[in-house]
């Protein structure tokens, strides 16, 4: 088993136009893209497993040929763990994204709602002073706010 | 006594398939859950013992021999991790179990929270266990996909974007680990932990440079070291208190154990490592900077978690034996408080109806119990002595300041973010704990799993279980003589590395 | 001899004309297709089953065929009537694999063995001749439920569930 010496360019550009598109998707708001994303990075990711195996060779099975003619049979064990992984997380998007579908109506990720209230805040009222008789109204109508799910 | 090794790993699955099988009946459910995690941690005891009598314990699945097999390894790091872990996961099952009791019924069918909170277990000891870089990934696999359904079940409109950021990230971060096995069986043609120890040293240094940061970023992003840190105070919040814990406990730590045993194993240094310094000081900063700002205690509490991520960093980053020890022991501390700091909010949000710091109050008048669960923990956590907190991080201070000017400057950086650490902290105790009793709000969102302000129907065991980690927490201080002197040796194998890769393959180097 | 005269007679209203309601989109060469494929697909996963531990296939390629003859029916026969031949629920397949493979990994340890070690049996059956098995056929077959209830248990939960939401939101059917 020795490593390749030598790739093939036109599967490294594949490589990198997969992880480049899924990369991409991956950015998107839409659940739907995401996933798509998350399958075409997947997709990248097992060609480069496939790669590094070393270059084509007959089928690693006992009896098809000498030890020096078949490919390496580890990276095609490794790829399709990762496939059978991939494929039950891509089913599991999907139905999280139906879900997101019938709770809220489309699927799209969210803001964090929490985050952006901390992130306008004048002031942090992180102080322990102000904290028997807590009166700051503007304060507490947003922390209200906060509480419905809208 | 090899045999012992593989079942951690195989008992919560089969564990994990009884309770599928048996998803009509509860009680089963119940009883296979408490009783597996049970011999979990019995198991860990022994292997612990035994690791530390007599060395790294191995086992080859299928009988196949490294580098060739799977095998499984349980040194001291691994069995420490393992029991506290094991114990962590049993406490918070019981306290889960008597939530749900108390919130839906005894009879309540769940088909499944208790196959996927055992997957889970299978998946953190598998980690844990397994001297295979292709295992471990699969290892993080079965514990993520168990952690996805954990945290997306029940969950109302309101919620699901947490879940979905969670999943999201998770799934790009086990794609990038598998990029980077990839990568590295192309340039070293193994997985196998120990045999890759040895042929990493012969590649380029910029090819081992672009593999340990690779490494890093991996494992990185499921330690939530910042600035991979964003995903976790926006994800664990909206976790049921039981599952928020867990995951505060459990995942992150591992998500370190793997970064502290591949950044040892594989990529040996001699001295500080000054990347890692940064970004421990990032992290312990902004984590803490950003728990001061948080009004919703559970927020607030994994803005902290995100902090003392950066301690345990800060150990791994001055890589000697002294160091990578206080980070393992640390470790060991982390997992148990914050666990338990989770439980006690979630003990909080039943009582008080909410999450929000501005609208509780007065509890130490009204729970008197639970303040005393809360302040220990939190003493733990901010590392007053002489909890186990303050010894862990003396550990740390220690090695910190014997290794250099550098790293006696982001010792200097723990200090302070303990002292902020302990500033919010004190920030809940007084706003909770302190101040005129406030009634309890109604449930602010009654579709999902949180059932908040149901004080009255909090039975006993929640309480017990929390108490139990508290326990814990304080045996670690108790038994902290013992427990520093395992994690000295451990720290003094990690960095010797012969010990592992003899026990594995066999031979010397 | 009622048996021989009835064993062959649908027992579930699987693709019968008075059971399906959508009489507008129903395919008629899919229906005739699917009624075919679906029993030499099943039989095909056995094949691949059994041959599995020195010839392609094995329980996960075994499960996979066997899961997609349960995709070929739900999508010629949809939701109607539909379920496993035998009447279990999918979360009991699902586990009785899981822990059936599980089981074959923890046996080698009760003899002394490594977790997962595997073991060659071989019996002489009167007629057949020589028959031999490796006992990680046992693994192979834990498996192979393991994946065919999840699909199964998916087309329930995502396949059918939605027909529901949809013919609960009238979306679809006339």
């Amino acid at each position: 088993m020795t490593g390749p010496t030598t790739i093939n360019l036109a599967m490294a550009v594949t490589v990198g136009v997969l992880y480049t598109a899924g990369f991409y998707l991956l950015l998107q708001r839409s659940l739907m893209r995401v996933l798509i994303g998350v399958v075409v990075l997947g997709h990248g990711t097992n060609l480069l497993l496939q790669i590094a195996g070393g270059p084509p060779g007959r089928a690693p099975i006992v009896g098809t040929g000498t030890a020096e003619t078949i490919t390496d049979p580890l990276p095609q064990a490794l790829a399709l763990t990762a496939v059978v992984i991939t494929f039950a997380l891509t089913t599991y998007l999907l139905a999280l994204g139906y879900r997101s579908f019938v709770l809220v109506g489309h699927d799209e990720v969210q803001d964090d709602v929490e985050d952006r209230r901390i992130a306008t805040q004048k002031m942090p009222s992180a102080s322990l002073d102000d904290d028997q008789d807590h009166t700051d109204e503007d304060h507490t109508d947003e922390a209200a706010t906060r509480q419905d799910p809208s | 006594m090899t045999a012992l090794i593989a079942l951690p790993v195989l008992l919560p699955i089969l564990g994990a398939a009884i309770t599928v099988i048996g998803s009509r009946s509860p009680t089963l459910q119940r009883v296979v859950g408490v009783v597996v995690l049970l011999a979990v941690s019995a198991i860990a005891v022994v292997l612990l013992v035994e690791s530390d009598a007599r060395g790294p314990l191995v086992a080859e699945l299928g009988g196949w021999a490294a580098p060739v097999g799977i095998s499984l390894v349980a040194d001291r790091l691994s069995a420490l991790l393992l029991l506290v872990s094991a114990l962590v996961t049993l406490a918070v099952l019981v306290y889960a179990i008597d939530q749900r009791i108390a919130d839906y019924g005894r009879g309540t069918v769940s088909t499944t929270f208790h196959p996927m909170y055992l997957m889970l277990s299978a998946g953190v000891s598998l980690a844990y266990l397994t001297g295979d870089l292709f295992t471990l990934f699969v290892a993080f696999e079965i514990m993520l996909t168990a952690s996805y359904v954990l945290i997306t079940r029940r969950t109302s409109a309101a919620k699901i974007r947490a879940g979905m950021t969670y999943v999201t990230v998770s799934l790009l971060s086990s794609l990038l680990f598998l990029t980077a096995i990839g990568l590295v069986y192309a340039a070293t043609g193994t997985v196998n932990l120990a045999d890759l120890a040895g042929r990493i040293e012969l590649l380029p240094p910029g090819l081992v440079t672009v593999l340990g940061l690779m490494l890093l970023v991996v494992f990185g992003i499921k330690a939530a070291m910042v600035p991979l840190h964003f995903w976790l105070p926006d994800s664990y919040p909206n976790a049921p208190g039981p599952v928020a814990a867990l995951f505060a406990g459990l995942l992150t730590k591992v998500g370190f154990y793997a970064m502290l045993r591949t950044q040892t194993l594989l990529f040996h240094r001699e001295e500080p490592w000054t990347l890692l310094l940064v970004l421990s000081v990032a992290t312990m900063l902004v984590g803490a900077l950003g728990a001061l700002a948080q009004n919703d205690v559970n927020r607030l509490l994994s803005f902290l978690l995100v902090s003392h991520i950066g301690f345990m960093l800060f150990g791994l980053a001055v890589f000697d034996a002294a160091g990578v020890s206080g980070a393992a022991l640390y470790a060991a501390h982390h997992i148990t408080v914050l666990a338990t700091l989770f439980l006690v909010s979630g003990l909080i949000t039943r009582r008080t109806g909410t999450v929000a710091l501005d609208r509780m109050g007065g509890l130490a008048r009204t729970a008197p119990g639970l303040a005393v669960l809360f302040a220990i923990p939190a003493l733990t956590l901010a590392g007053v002595p002489p909890t186990a907190g303050f010894v862990a991080k003396l550990a740390l201070l220690q090695a910190g300041v014997a290794a250099g000017p550098w790293t006696t400057a982001v010792a200097g950086v723990v200090i302070i973010a303990s002292l902020l650490t302990l500033y919010a902290l004190a920030r809940v105790w007084v706003r909770v704990f302190w101040g005129e009793p406030k009634p309890a709000l109604p449930d602010d969102d009654p579709d999902d799993e949180v059932v908040v302000g149901t004080a009255e129907r909090t039975p006993v065991p929640m309480y017990a279980a929390t108490a139990g980690l508290v326990a814990v927490s304080l045996a670690i201080a108790v038994f902290a003589g013992p427990l520093s002197a395992v994690t000295g040796r451990a720290g003094v194998d990690l960095l010797d590395r012969e010990p592992y890769r003899t026990a594995v393959l066999g031979v010397g180097p | 001899m009622t048996i021989f005269d009835e064993w062959d007679a649908p027992r579930e209203p699987w693709m019968l004309p008075g059971a399906c309601r959508r009489g507008r989109t129903r395919r008629l060469l899919l229906e005739v297709a699917a009624r075919t494929l679906f029993p030499t697909m099943l039989v095909f996963s056995l094949y691949l089953l059994l041959v599995g531990h020195y010839s392609p296939g094995g329980g996960f390629a075994a499960g996979l065929v066997a899961g997609l003859a349960f995709v070929l029916r739900h999508i010629a026969g949809g939701s109607v009537g539909f379920g496993m031949p035998v009447p279990v629920r999918p979360p009991v397949v699902i586990g009785s694999g899981l822990a059936i493979a599980v089981l074959t990994a923890l046996v080698p340890l009760l003899v002394g063995s490594p977790a997962l070690s595997s073991a060659k049996l071989a019996v002489d059956i009167p007629l057949l001749g020589p028959v031999s098995a490796q006992t990680s056929l046992f693994l192979d077959i834990g498996v192979y439920l393991l994946i065919v209830g999840v699909v199964v248990d998916l087309l329930r939960s995502l396949g059918a569930g939605i027909e529901r939401d949809m013919r609960e939101a009238e979306e679809w059917l006339p």
